[in-house]
């Protein structure tokens, strides 16, 4: 079985967003970047499904320019075989998405996170699904194979579904697929050697030209209220803040 | 402008988040047509005239009653171009998002999700959309000739503009690759509010110690008319189901009233409810974090303070 994960670069969730050139760019001064968290979920399932499956390979895939190799080196040192980098800044979903279907094809399984946690736009999976005429479900809470088919709990508002499919598939994923994996020494010296092959991008008409950033208002200080004077609270939610 | 808006149901009821992508239709202004698919009463179907649709379309297909993703795909490819719209407006869920992916890609629309707020038409078509997961917007202009915008909770208002729609049966003819997915159950908690259509949210933390006290919390959820909510943790550990986690991996939240009972306010969690119009925060840690990003605080033991404010809010109805 062949399995292609595409993972996001992107800044951990403790972040604090900030814009810089007027408001066009954003800031990774003292920014860490990790491995898109839905999409370090879909890499521990692969993992799972290969420890489980001999014969397996899983493949790692990334749009993104030279600085996203450490990233690329930590999904290798988790377990995947080998990676491709695309090298391309990853502007959009459709442009992000081309570049997947341009080197998806072949694989059994094509797997990443439900959404990336920087744009959240949550379509990539499904654009990919769309350029290669496959299937593709999210998102994604529990994927298990049975010969050439799979059955998959897809999350809804308020619930789930439960899928079944043939392979191959695109699948966006999200806890609880799997759990997280963290590299072990032998598994960071391994991963210094696999293979990682750049490619350039395929060009891709443009179909979004994002134009500026924009961060919220500040919020105002809270006001306390005295835990004798439960009355105050439910008063100034229907005076004041006028939500009751 | 021809819009097209896609709206979504569930057991013959129209859902509130497509009542706001008909009124945000409605709102960009030119001709509004909906399109609903499965067993819809032709009474509720009319009704969307209320808030701006002059037709709509009704796939009364007993296969769409279930939310075939393909399926749903495939019907709305064909009505852009028999109606030959412009724009396509759904609500951003777990069914509007994908279904917005696979019909911008076939038609070759400029694609949006996440949109909250109407569009800036004045030079071109730019939209706003919330990223890092609700920690900043983006302006994103759409080029394409067609468009797909997918719309947060309360982008638009669903007020009361019109009178009634009027319905036209639709057909579109579904092979079985339209099925390749196929749906073998669903659970869906019934009756309760939903989570990311609530307008108040009460939500727990493991400051309520153990998932045997959340009868407190749901009987304030109940006299607020709240839909109820948890942090990671209390999902983890099994406490509360999975669809209630909210949070940056979990389920982002937009309500008026949002109540946070015995939550620390990790920054994943504040992720997930940034778009609160008002967020109170009860913790009995007068240093916890959460507080920075209240409008309103009690410090406090939770199991005193919650049936003290049920009683309070039952007191002011």
């Amino acid at each position: 079985m062949k399995i292609l994960v595409c993972i996001s670069n992107v800044p951990d969730t403790t972040s604090k967003i900030n814009f810089i050139e007027n408001n066009t760019k954003f800031d990774v001064a003292g920014v860490q970047f990790i491995i898109g968290p839905y999409d370090d979920y879909a890499l521990a399932r692969a993992i799972e499904i290969k420890e489980a499956t001999p014969g397996t390979t899983v493949t790692v895939l990334n749009v993104g320019l030279v600085e996203t190799e450490p990233t690329i080196r930590k999904a290798l040192a988790i377990g995947a075989d080998d990676a491709i980098r695309v090298n391309a800044e990853p502007t959009d979903s459709f442009f992000v998405a081309s570049q997947i279907a341009e080197h998806g094809k072949g694989f059994d399984l094509i797997l990443m996170g439900r959404e990336s946690i920087d744009y959240n736009s949550g379509v990539v999976h499904a654009i990919v699904g769309e350029i290669l005429g496959l299937p593709s479900v999210s998102p994604v809470m529990k994927l298990e194979l049975n010969g050439t088919k799979a059955l998959l709990t897809r999350e809804i508002e308020g619930g789930k579904e439960t899928i079944e499919i043939d392979l191959p598939f695109v699948a966006g994923c999200q806890e609880p697929i799997a759990e997280w994996k963290i590299p072990n020494m032998r598994g960071i010296m391994s991963a210094r050697t696999k293979p990682l092959k750049v490619v350039e991008a395929k060009g891709v008409d443009q179909s979004v030209a994002l134009k500026k950033f924009e961060l919220p208002p500040a919020k105002g200080a809270v006001k306390m209220i005295s835990s004798d004077n439960i009355g105050e609270l439910v008063n100034r939610l229907k005076t004041e803040a006028k939500v009751l | 402008m021809n819009s097209l808006v896609f709206v979504e149901s569930g057991e013959g009821k129209i859902r509130k988040l497509s009542l706001e992508a008909v009124a945000y239709a409605h709102a960009m202004g030119g001709t509004v047509t909906a399109i609903a698919m499965g067993s819809i009463e032709k009474t509720e179907l009319e009704s969307l005239g209320k808030y701006g649709a002059t037709r709509v379309l009704h796939v009364a297909d007993d296969r769409l009653n279930q939310h075939v993703i393909q399926a749903y795909a495939s019907v709305l490819i064909k009505a852009m171009q028999d109606e030959n719209a412009d724009v396509l407006v759904l609500a951003n869920s777990s069914l509007g998002t994908p279904v917005a992916a696979k019909v911008a890609t076939k038609i070759k629309a400029s694609l949006a999700t996440n949109v909250v707020e109407l569009p800036n038409t004045s030079a071109g078509f730019l939209v706003k959309k919330s990223i890092y997961t609700g920690k900043a917007f983006a302006f994103v202009e759409l080029p394409n000739s067609k468009k797909v915008i997918a719309i947060k909770k309360n982008a638009a208002e669903a007020k009361e503009v019109g009178g009634t729609a009027n319905v036209i049966s639709f057909t579109a003819s579904l092979t079985d690759s339209d099925f390749n997915a196929k749906i073998t159950s669903t659970e869906k908690a019934t009756g309760d509010v939903l989570l990311p259509e609530a307008e108040i949210v009460v939500s727990g933390g493991r400051g309520m110690k153990g998932p045997e006290h959340w009868g407190q919390l749901e009987e304030l959820a109940k006299v607020l008319h709240a839909a109820t909510g948890c942090s990671k943790p209390v999902s983890d550990m099994g406490w509360r189901p999975h669809h209630e986690h909210v949070g940056q991996t979990g389920v982002k939240v937009a309500p008026q009233l949002y109540i946070a009972i015995g939550i620390s306010g990790a920054i994943q969690h504040l992720a997930g409810v940034n778009s609160s119009k008002c967020i109170v925060v009860i913790n009995k840690d007068a240093d916890a974090p959460f507080f920075k990003a209240a409008d309103y605080g009690i410090v406090g033991d939770a199991f005193e303070i919650i049936p003290k404010l049920t009683e309070a809010i039952k007191a002011a109805k």
